[in-house]
């Protein structure tokens, strides 16, 4: 209780060193335990990636940080989820509100079929923000930050459903980081993109964590030690083993982990 | 043994198909036939700009806009009612309604449509119209306010059903990336999910306008047969479908010009409904390519 006042105290620019946090969570969907018990903690301003073969609960873990599994039929969940300390699964969240802080990209570009700029002025125009010149002004800079506004500034009102796939995907983002989140989740962001596409991704996310704490599954290892400070490796619903990248790629604890990163299995 | 029971399923597939296309060639011919001759003897511009339809009486006039002005304003009333109810219920199911619920309310709400329209005119006339008199003085026993209501309950299903078919084939990645944007169901609803079914939810539309258009027993029933050239919703009128039924029923001699007006309003009807038709294909066409 104590710390907790203490903390209120300190100026909210200091970052907190755990910007996420984890602890005892299971996971149901109805019978089935796909989340068996894990106690984790993510730091604020790094990449951390997760791994592990598929259908181990990758996805599952990292929607439960922005309450994205509510709406899965039998979903159920127990352990709280923490963010900068406060538990986003209490009654009184205002989920809404929470999904501005913690934006989120998908594995397939998932544009509004509306008009690139629609597109990006999108998540404050639900915040009843209606000022013309302010949104031009948040859009440019939204789709600058991810190096889109060059190739589509003549045209802001054509349909977002016309651009490529990567250049979907960096829309994707602009639209997520023009709502200021402090945190992106990102879940397998470049598994749909050609190789060109994924690389200007990855440049993306190593520029964006000075601003922002980012996680991001990826079912490609090499991406994972590219771009991730730390990384996490699940197996079955477990976390099996959470280290500096450097570190769990060169020199894993565990064996399964092992296993895993030199291909024998998954 | 087994390539000419598929030849044999293939032929009388293909006759059906062909029956189907004559039958609707032969409507048309005859319609178009007797259409024909009845403007040989009424010239065309007088169909249109004539503000009367008294082809029973002495005096005869044959203008159609006061029955196409009745049909208009009966399925103008209908439509009104049952589009911003019919998009709730399918945005309600679609969205917010638990999916069990889902299930058995679809069935149950397009019963509506099952319903014999006999008795929706009888409703109208003999609940409607009195409930609505007792707040509104000056309506008429017959009106095309009660006719419009009961018509607009009738096509409910037809907004509902085929909007939530659409509103459901949203991929569910656009509900995700709404409500991770912060988007409230609200919202994700308006915003979003109906812009994106847009061209199913105006199929739907469509379909419904030509439903009301071409119903006739509760026009026939609570709208009156009166043809009036009217926008006011509380006195009896006479639509384009309830005048066929009065000629079809009473005692006119076959191949007088009388017994023509009611091919050349039925044309008339045609030309509507054809017209609502292709627009509605047109659409669905379009829309097939843009989630393809
Ligand atoms: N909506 C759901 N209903 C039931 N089971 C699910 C659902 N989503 C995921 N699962 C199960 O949970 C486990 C973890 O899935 P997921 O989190 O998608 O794994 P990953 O992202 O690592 O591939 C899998 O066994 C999967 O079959
Ligand atoms: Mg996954």
């Amino acid at each position: 209780m104590t710390q907790q006042v203490n903390e209120n105290i300190v100026d909210k620019s200091i970052k907190r060193v755990h910007k996420l946090e984890a602890r005892g969570v299971k996971v149901f969907y109805d019978n089935f335990e796909a989340i068996k018990g894990i106690d984790m903690q993510i730091k604020a301003n790094k990449v951390t990636a997760f791994i592990g073969p598929s259908g181990c609960g990758k996805s599952t873990f990292l929607r439960l940080f922005d309450r994205m599994n509510d709406y899965v039929d039998g979903f159920r969940m127990e352990g709280e989820i923490l963010i900068d300390g406060e538990n986003i699964y209490k009654k009184k969240v205002n989920v809404e509100q929470l999904r501005k802080q913690v934006g989120m990209v998908f594995q397939k570009p998932n544009p509004f079929p509306k008009s690139i700029y629609e597109n990006v002025a999108y998540g404050l125009k639900i915040q009843g923000i209606k000022d013309k010149k302010f949104l031009k002004e948040k859009v440019e800079e939204s789709l600058k930050q991810v190096a889109l506004w060059d190739e589509v500034k003549d045209d802001l009102n054509k349909s977002a459903m016309a651009l490529s796939g990567g250049q979907q995907q960096r829309l994707c983002i602009a639209r997520t980081l023009a709502v200021e989140p402090s945190i992106i989740l990102m879940d397998e962001p470049t598994s749909a993109l050609d190789p060109l596409s994924t690389a200007k991704i990855e440049e993306l996310i190593y520029e964006l964590k000075q601003k922002y704490t980012i996680v991001i599954v990826t079912h490609n290892m090499q991406q994972a030690g590219r771009i991730s400070d730390y990384t996490a490796f699940f197996y079955l619903g477990e976390l099996i083993e959470y280290d500096k990248s450097k570190k769990l790629f060169t020199n894993p604890e565990k064996q399964q982990t092992e296993n895993y990163i030199t291909g024998r299995f998954g | 043994m087994r390539k000419i029971k598929e030849v044999f399923i293939e032929k009388s597939l293909l006759t059906s198909a062909l029956i189907t296309i004559l039958v609707t060639l032969g409507i048309i011919l005859v319609l178009s036939v007797e259409a024909v001759n009845f403007f040989k003897e009424v010239p065309i511009i007088d169909f249109l700009t004539d503000t009367q339809w008294t082809p029973l009486f002495t005096d005869k006039h044959f203008g159609i806009m006061p029955l196409l002005s009745g049909t208009l304003l009966t399925s103008f009333i209908a439509i009104a009612f049952a589009v911003p109810v019919g998009l709730s219920i399918s945005i309600y199911i679609s969205e917010y309604a638990p999916r069990s619920f889902r299930k058995s309310i679809k069935p149950a709400l397009e019963l509506l449509a099952a319903v014999p329209t006999v008795v929706y005119g009888f409703f109208a006339l003999t609940v409607v119209t009195p409930f609505l008199q007792s707040f509104i003085p000056g309506l008429s026993g017959f009106n095309s306010l009660s006719a419009g209501l009961v018509m607009g309950i009738m096509i409910i299903p037809f907004v509902s059903s085929l909007s939530e078919d659409a509103l459901h084939a949203v991929p569910n990645s656009l509900r995700e990336a709404a409500y991770g944007m912060g988007s409230t169901k609200l919202q994700n609803s308006f915003r979003v999910l109906v812009p994106a079914a847009s061209s199913g939810i105006i199929v739907s539309i469509i379909l419904a306008i030509s439903r009301a258009i071409g119903e006739t027993m509760i026009v026939a029933i609570a709208a009156g047969q009166q043809p009036r050239l009217t926008m006011d919703p509380t006195v009896p009128v006479e639509t384009i479908t309830a005048y066929i039924v009065q000629v079809s029923l009473g005692d006119v001699e076959h191949g007088s010009l009388e017994y023509r007006t009611i091919f050349a309003a039925g044309i008339t009807l045609f030309i509507f409904t054809f017209l609502l038709n292709t627009f509605s294909y047109k659409i669905r066409k379009k829309f097939r390519e843009k989630y393809e």
